[in-house]
């Protein structure tokens, strides 16, 4: 039964254990996706509340969706050399876009007559992008979060390619010496992953989403709109 | 707060012109109403005032200093603003709106919070809506928060571009009435943008119709618009019925009225029918009973009267007292006589006669 080394008590500890692999493929998740949203999210709030780079944020994210995740792996391997820094690399560079597309166009969809507002009643620019624009914008914005995560998520077992950390560790040691329930193990494993992951995104969007900001397109759930209170 | 436009400008830079050297004070205390077909540079001319927009020459200045020497957002924070469709903020709820100035102002939370729910029944709304979010509210009640949220700071001046157009016209009524209301308490100095001819006569102290190219056609309280427009566009654009729209600013408390009597009133064969006092209608002599068509009070205005008499089948308006008895009658040839006196003293002045003032 393939399912067998995925039920076996052994494969769940030690250095090569599934929690140590599923640490390891969060952490490599998670600083690719820290370091893309750290230059995405900034820049794509910039572009939507100036309007000015749009042209080239929506260019930026189409490329990167062309991009061949393997292709600038090897790419970066062949600049820095075996290690973490070129999985990273890669997969920020696949995490960007989605994230700068979902923040610009979050950004600049916010009602014009509610920025007019905010700005007519005394509003300094910043405040306005972080105060209105960016709450308003939320539900798209991390709709972007959600997509990039998922798909960073997927993408990093080829981190096992060059490093011998992560989830993808059970997909190419498996495929190596053809041992498929193993394979099996560590798809199933990274697919329950990712989609726990995406169910704890759902939960944190509808904590910090305003009950007010009525989900558009982009987001997934609708929050209906609490009775007041009194 | 006195505003006024020095050759005021603003041409963009694909060369039109949206406002062409507007010179204009607009007094303190009053309402003064731009009006004009779209394109005329009224909203441009208000959005100057804030520093939505800055002119491309001359100045604007309130109270002799020019708002072009103030930070935009601190000048902004000390004039209330209020547009088509609220722009209220979604995710923040009604009295977090509402309190949006004065925090960012300075003022704390709670203390703002407090004052804007007493904002909020100022202006018609109950306090427990506050607690609710703007999509929770219809049209004309996120109106009144907007409004609300430009009162918060208490600014002694206050822009309302378009402020009631996106709302059906019995909710516009309502929100006009209450802006009358609201301006009787707090007099401040309103510039108010609308391209509604008869919204800037009712809620005008003063009207500034605009003409297409930004330019001033005519600066005059509404009487005077209706009665003696400066040019051919005005008259255009303050459209038909001038005469009768006219005596929506005379009052009816000098008509000459004739008393009713209780043995009976009959006027042209129909005699009034009262009950305690009240009427209720008049009766024709084959005994039928017709409709009186309403009443008017001596608060009322001529036109209220005029359409009175027109519609009354005795062709007389029925004056009622606050308690709604009948206490005289206006016939139409009363009201033709007073209309007709009051157009020819206005004339022989050369400018305007009385007024409801």
């Amino acid at each position: 039964m393939s399912l067998d080394y995925l039920l076996d008590a052994a494969h769940w500890s030690g250095p090569d254990g599934f929690p140590h692999q599923i640490l390891e493929h969060l952490r490599y998740t998670g600083l690719a996706l820290l370091i893309a949203m750290v230059i995405a999210l900034p820049l794509g709030v910039l572009i939507g509340h100036t309007g000015r780079g749009a042209g080239l944020a929506i260019n930026l994210g189409n490329a990167g969706r062309a991009l061949p995740t393997l292709g600038v792996l090897m790419l970066i391997l062949a600049v820095t050399g075996v290690g973490l820094k070129p999985v990273i690399g890669a997969l920020v560079v696949l995490a960007i876009p989605p994230l700068l597309t979902a923040t610009y166009a979050g950004v600049s969809s916010v009602d014009r007559g509610v920025v007019d507002a905010a700005r007519g009643v005394g509003l300094r620019e910043p405040q306005i992008a972080l105060g209105v624009e960016v709450p308003l914008a939320l539900p798209v914005i991390l709709g972007g979060v959600r997509s990039a995560t998922l798909q960073v998520i997927s993408t990093a077992t080829i981190a096992a390619y060059v490093a011998q950390d992560g989830l993808g560790r059970y997909l190419f040691d498996g495929l190596a010496v053809r041992d498929y329930p193993r394979i099996v193990a560590g798809a199933v494993v990274l697919a329950v992953l990712a989609v726990v992951v995406d169910a704890l995104l759902a939960l944190l969007q509808r904590v910090v989403v305003s009950p007010g900001v009525r989900p558009r397109a982009g987001s997934r759930r609708r929050t209906a709109l609490p009775q007041p209170e009194r | 707060m006195v505003i006024r436009f020095e050759s005021t400008t603003k041409q963009y830079p694909d060369g039109t012109v949206a406002v062409d050297a507007l010179d204009l004070t607009v007094p303190s205390g009053a309402i003064t109403v731009f009006v004009g077909p779209s394109g005329c540079g009224k909203t441009t001319s208000l959005r100057m005032i804030n520093r939505m927009i800055d002119p491309t020459s001359g100045r604007v200045l309130i109270d002799d200093v020019d708002v072009a020497s103030e930070r935009p957002a601190r000048l902004r924070r000390r004039i209330g603003y209020v547009i088509q469709h609220a722009g209220l903020f979604p995710h923040r709820t009604v009295v977090d709106n509402v309190a949006t100035v004065p925090v960012l102002s300075g003022t704390p939370r709670k203390e703002a919070r407090t004052r804007a729910y007493e904002l909020l029944e100022r202006v018609g709304l109950t306090a427990a809506m506050g607690d609710r979010y703007p999509a929770q509210l219809s049209g004309g009640q996120q109106q009144r928060v907007g409004v609300a949220r430009a009162l918060a700071a208490d600014p002694p001046v206050l822009l309302m571009d378009e402020p009631f157009s996106a709302v059906d016209p019995v909710v516009r009524h309502d929100l006009q009435a209450e802006l009358l209301r609201l301006q009787g308490e707090l007099g401040k100095t309103i510039v108010l943008v609308t391209h509604d001819i008869d919204e800037a006569i009712v809620l005008g102290d003063h009207v500034a119709v605009f003409a297409e190219g930004g330019r001033l056609a005519q600066f005059a309280p509404p009487e005077e618009l209706l009665a003696s427009p400066a040019d051919a566009f005005v008259a255009g654009f303050v459209g038909r019925d001038r005469g009768y729209r006219g005596l929506s600013f005379a009052t009816a408390a000098d008509l000459p009225v004739e008393p009713v009597t209780a043995e009976g009133t009959v006027v042209e064969g129909l005699a009034l029918v009262l009950d305690d006092g009240r009427p209720t209608g008049w009766r024709d002599p084959d005994g039928r009973l017709l409709p009186t068509e309403g009443t008017h009070t001596a608060d009322d205005s001529l036109r209220v009267v005029a359409d009175l008499a027109l519609l009354s089948p005795a062709g007389a308006a029925i004056r009622v007292d606050a308690a709604g008895r009948a206490v005289g009658l206006v016939r139409q040839t009363t009201v033709a006589d007073v209309v007709r006196q009051r157009q020819r003293s206005r004339l022989a002045v050369g400018a305007v006669g009385g007024s409801a003032g």
